[in-house]
């Protein structure tokens, strides 16, 4: 039954593509099937969850591809946390994404929407994948799917942002993780993940750290340092992508690979016993502060936002490297609190573009009294990724500072998380301050625009396309008040809503996840 | 009937070719030549099928048991060769109009046939023969079919680019015929198992070095070995569309058997690796041919050139795979053999309907050609994936394999090599994907329909079916793994 | 002295193979190539030739009479290299043949034959 629930769930989202395509003529019905898929996938991988709190683990075996290497989906807590991720969050974001993409009057929508469901598809390819054969498949089905999407606008800058995007994300996972898996084979004759790792007592000395490196490096989507300038260069894709994939799907699908590789190919006793992610501890530790400073700079709305998931995901990654069991399971957690938080964050950002056509942070002033609720959203999912309650992403970081309690040269990082807290307050604070409490400049309308149009190269993204009265349905509450359209405006409450309930749900999630870490210290 | 199978599958088309002569009508030649390659194709198959479950086929021609006659030697690598050849010939001899991109008029076009299913005869010849002279014979069939069909081509530069490539091939073909002359010297025989056996007692010798070495150069220039390559740009560039498919999916694929055969069966290992150290200059030649290919290939501005040096960096490869001289190595060669048959006649193909419909082969022509053409973009990005290696595509297995290879001799930044350079074909493959996705149309493209159906069917078939040897193995990587222990005399 | 008077004939055929790779390389007239590639090609030929040569030996013919066995005191020369030869010279002829009939179109479509001013008319006219 759980196995049935899982290929559906992996069928679905590919399977609506050709309906997609035969309805290419018909937007309606072809972004009504894109959001009916999206509800179903959804249904089924939260069908899925009780089993697998129960300690199931359905397991598909399609056929072996090499010897020993199957392609096989095998379903365990942390890749159904994920899964639930991609998945929950496609359907808000496929509605953020018509108000967006028709209030903008972007071009090749089709396209872009079937890319989209590819890209989910490649997501739950690897959420479910059962060896790292399956997982590197589809990994990069997830990149090369999302090129697309990434030079939708397909100008001069989409272009270069594009050979950026493709030129770091397939040399490391070619030359680096790939080596790194096939290296992997040889030295254990499996790819399987198997709980407690498969590299134990097969590897020693030097190789462990060289074979990690490879590993964390590789998964190039996790935009360690210095492999990450293809994440900020992305943010010239239309913000529903930028949203969905490089806040969720394609930025998660890095660190949940390290994870994957960290918790069930070398297994945590591994590591810890012979320190083999000493090094890496310090490069994420590194990534943390370097971009959260970096961010503290940028004006661009979601140019700062990428360098702040730079950051969070090098927390996710210092969380798997410290491999002590509190920290594997917060970075675990924080994969889920930290996409419910950027994908709100990202929303307000591309909403703000859309409708009042301000992409830098020195243009908010004013705008939170024009646009409560948004900005109220906004509030609470910058107290999730700042790690404050209400927020969910308070406990996720609470359990890895806890994690790096375990052994004592693992005390630098507490306060690199601390520290790292206070510098996010730095970069999102000022927007959520300006929006508030500063008066809005009138005058700053259209040539704020300009300028943002030579600076920024989000040329396709300024046209000023909102013309059309009836696409921006502006709530008239009062004369001040006038909030974004309702397709944007209800995702941006509903996943802001999410960052709050997954700060209650909180305890539930930690103890469906802690079966990953059974055996460790 | 199995026993004759092996003869009849050269004598089939070799017989088949004259009548194309006698038919003449273009459609009626057309017809007779697919159902001929159709036949070879499911008689291939069959001895494939044979030899796996009961080992090699002997077949003596005229009753004449080898060494004293010429013995037709089917085993796992010979039916799996002959499979690509016949396989690849199915599918591009029905492709619609491929005799609309030849240059001479539709009453004379089955003289393309006729050339066609010679070098079809010979091809197949070189893949079952167990005769080293007979080797030769067919490796000129093959030979001056194929200058014919090269100069086939549209444009004058067909002429000289044939012209070279026959200069070059019969250099090639003579050195071949010396070498197999000075063993015949030092043996006494030519049946190529005997010739193994009785070398052995005289391997010291520096007419066996001699032999050797004319043997190698003989058969790297017909396989485009770097720095012996360069009859190869041009020719694929010049010639019709659809030769240029058969030609890269076949014609260096059997050179590349051929110099395996003279490596494994007629020198052994022990000699070519343990005494001449071949790999020492095997080696770095197949690593620069993988970048020289690679990066040439990114400056062309003809789709068609940009297609040849990249399988000047593929044959790399190959050779690279024969140089690690282990079972996972040539593994790797052998399932690259017939993968980049697949995805380069595919390819091949995709570019005759794009050249079909726009009469150009410049990349700047193809603009804006995804939403003109989606269906063969779509197939185009989908071969170039399979050239870059891409899971899910046929080129991951045989970089699998090669890499493989590498490793478990622990030769780490060997395999770094072999990955890096495949991401050199990331630049020239989406140097043209780029052009296709996102440039604003041109008039050219914006006047152009898509390609009709008999024209896109076997472009897919083909692509097609690099996803499918992408994911399902077992006819690819599981034959060639004992095709290539049967080469290493392991089974 | 005997030794080296034995192995004249390899001499001939590697003076014939240079002068025919020579004149490959360095005529720029395409006939003159052909004509080279022959040369080449019929050394080759003389060396198969001389290998089937027995010192004192006899064209191999049988003298077999009925009801007796043969004759094993003649020497014959080895017949088989002679045999292949004959393939051999089909195929050069073949591809003289081909090669010239390529230089015959050549000139139709260029007007000329000379290597090295095709280079220069093609270098000119682009692609």
């Amino acid at each position: 039954m759980t196995a049935t629930l899982m290929m559906a769930a992996f069928f679905i989202p590919i399977g609506v593509v050709p309906l997609m395509w035969a309805a290419r003529k018909v937007p309606d019905l072809r972004d009504g099937l894109m959001v009916v898929a999206g509800l179903l996938t959804f249904a089924c991988v939260v069908g899925m969850v009780p089993a697998v709190a129960a300690g199931a683990r359905p397991e598909v075996v399609f056929f072996h591809v090499f010897d020993g290497v199957p392609l096989a989906f095998k379903l365990e807590p942390l890749g159904l946390v994920y899964a639930l991720v991609a998945s929950g969050l496609w359907v808000p974001t496929s509605l953020y994404a018509f108000g967006y993409m028709r209030g903008h009057g972007e071009t090749n929508q089709t396209r872009f929407f079937i890319c989209f469901a590819l890209a989910i598809f490649a997501a739950l390819g690897i959420a479910m994948s059962a060896n790292l054969f399956t997982l590197f498949t589809f990994y990069e089905v997830l990149t090369f799917s999302t090129y697309p999407l990434v030079t939708h606008a397909g100008n001069e800058d989409a272009k270069r942002a594009g050979r950026i995007y493709l030129g770091i994300l397939v040399t490391t996972s070619v030359t680096m993780l790939l080596l790194a898996v096939m290296w992997t084979f040889v030295i254990a004759g499996t790819l399987d993940f198997t709980v407690g790792g498969i590299l134990a007592g097969k590897v020693d000395g030097p190789v462990i750290p060289i074979l990690l490196g490879l590993f964390a490096f590789g998964a190039g989507k996790a935009a360690l340092m210095p492999f990450h300038r293809w994440l900020p260069n992305a943010m010239v894709a239309p913000t529903p992508v930028s949203a969905l994939l490089h806040a969720v799907a394609v930025v998660k699908a890095g660190v949940f690979t390290i994870l994957k590789v960290v918790i069930y190919i070398f297994g945590l006793d591994l590591l810890y016993t012979t320190g083999g992610s000493d090094i890496l501890k310090w490069v994420a530790a590194g990534t943390i502060l370097i971009s959260s400073i970096v961010a503290l700079r940028l004006d661009n709305f979601k140019a700062r936002l990428a360098y702040s998931t730079i950051s969070q995901l090098a927390y996710i990654v210092l969380g798997a490297m410290l491999v002590t069991p509190d920290a594997v399971v917060g970075a675990s957690m924080h994969i889920a609190m930290h996409a419910m938080g950027k994908i709100t964050l990202f929303f307000v950002a591309g909403a703000c573009l859309v409708s009042v056509h301000k992409s830098k942070v020195s243009e908010l002033n004013g705008l939170g009294r024009k646009m409560p609720v948004m900005f109220g959203a906004f509030t609470v999912a910058a107290f999730s990724i700042i790690g404050l309650p209400p927020g969910g992403g308070s406990w996720s970081k609470w359990f890895m500072a806890l994690g790096s309690t375990t052994q004592p040269s693992d005390y630098p990082f507490v306060f690199v998380y601390m520290l790292s807290s206070l510098l996010a307050i730095g970069y999102l604070m000022p927007i959520v301050a300006r929006a508030f409490f500063l008066p809005e400049k009138v005058d700053h309308g259209h040539d704020a625009h300009h300028d943002a149009h030579h600076d920024e190269g989000h040329h396709a993204e300024v046209e000023p396309s909102i013309e059309d009265p009836s696409l921006v349905p502006i709530l008239p509450i009062g004369e001040s008040i006038r909030e974004t359209h309702l397709l944007m405006l209800g995702p941006i409450v509903l996943t802001a809503a999410g960052c709050v309930a997954l700060f209650l749900l909180a305890p539930q999630l930690e103890a469906f996840l802690r079966p990953i870490v059974g055996g460790a210290p | 009937m199995n026993a004759h199978l092996p003869a009849i599958q050269v004598v089939l088309p070799l017989l088949a070719a004259p009548v194309c002569v006698l038919l003449q009508n273009r459609k009626v030649v057309g017809v007779w030549a697919t159902l001929v390659a159709w036949a070879s194709f499911a008689i291939a198959i069959t001895m494939l099928v044979h030899t796996m479950e009961h080992g090699t086929i002997s077949y003596a021609l005229g009753g004449w048991e080898s060494p004293l006659g010429i013995e037709l030697r089917v085993d796992v690598a010979n039916a799996f060769l002959a499979t690509i050849v016949t396989g690849i010939a199915s599918m591009v001899l029905p492709y619609g109009p491929g005799s609309a991109t030849l240059a001479i008029p539709e009453d004379k076009q089955y003289l393309f046939y006729t050339a066609f299913l010679l070098c079809m005869t010979g091809l197949l010849g070189m893949s079952v023969t167990g005769d080293a002279f007979n080797v030769f014979v067919f490796v000129e069939i093959t030979s001056l079919s194929s200058y014919t069909l090269i100069a086939l081509g549209k444009g004058r530069r067909a002429l000289t680019a044939a012209f070279s490539y026959l200069v070059m091939g019969t250099i090639g073909g003579t050195f071949i015929l010396l070498a197999i002359g000075l063993c015949y010297q030092m043996t006494g025989t030519l049946n190529m198992a005997d010739m193994a056996l009785r070398l052995q007692p005289v391997m010291g010798t520096r007419t066996v070095l001699v032999a050797f070495g004319f043997f190698v150069v003989g058969a790297s220039i017909k396989l485009a070995v770097f720095p012996l390559h360069q009859w190869m740009p041009n020719a694929y560039t010049h010639a019709p569309s659809v030769v240029s498919a058969f030609l890269s999916a076949t014609a260096t694929k059997v050179s590349y058997f051929v110099l395996v055969r003279v490596v494994f069966t007629i020198f052994g290992a022990a000699y070519v690796f343990g005494t001449v150290h071949f790999e020492w200059l095997l080696m770095p030649l197949s690593i620069a041919a993988m970048f020289v290919g690679s990066i040439a290939a990114m400056y062309q501005t003809h789709i068609k050139r940009l297609l040849a040096y990249s399988s000047m960096a593929q044959i790399g490869y190959m050779t690279l795979g024969l140089s690690m001289n282990s079972v996972e190595g040539l593994t790797g060669g052998l399932v690259h053999l017939f993968n980049h048959g697949l995805m380069k006649g595919g390819l091949f193909l995709v570019v005759a309907n794009i050249t079909f419909r726009l009469n150009s082969s410049k990349i700047e022509d193809m603009a804006g050609l995804a939403r003109k053409m989606p269906w063969t973009s779509l197939a185009f990005a989908i071969g170039g994936l399979s050239l870059i290696g891409v899971p899910g595509t046929a080129g991951f297995i045989s970089k699998w394999y090669l890499v493989q290879g590498a490793l478990v001799k622990g030769q780490v930044w060997l395999a770094l090599l072999i990955l890096m350079s495949s991401l050199l074909a990331v630049g020239y493959v989406w140097k043209v994907i780029e052009v296709m996705l996102l440039k604003p149309p041109t008039d050219r493209v914006e006047n152009t329909k898509p390609a009709p159906l008999s024209m896109i069917w076997p472009v897919w078939v083909m692509i097609g079916s690099t996803v499918v040897f992408g994911l399902w193995t077992t006819w690819t990587g599981t034959v060639a793994e004992v095709a290539a222990e049967t080469l290493m005399g392991l089974r | 002295m005997n030794a080296v008077a034995g192995l004249w004939v390899y001499a001939v055929v590697i003076v014939l193979m240079m002068i025919g790779l020579y004149t490959v390389i360095s005529r720029d007239n395409l006939v003159k190539k052909i004509m080279g590639l022959n040369i080449f090609q019929v050394s080759v030929i003389m060396f198969y030739v001389a290998l089937g040569k027995v010192d004192g030996g006899t064209a191999p013919i049988f003298k077999a009479t009925h009801g007796e066995h043969l004759d094993t005191e003649v020497v014959f020369s080895n017949p088989l290299p002679h045999v292949l030869m004959l393939t051999a010279i089909v195929v050069g002829i073949a591809t003289t043949a081909l090669g010239l009939a390529l230089v015959v179109r050549i000139q139709e479509a260029y007007g000329t034959v000379e290597e090295d001013e095709l280079v220069r008319i093609d270098q000119e006219g682009g692609a």
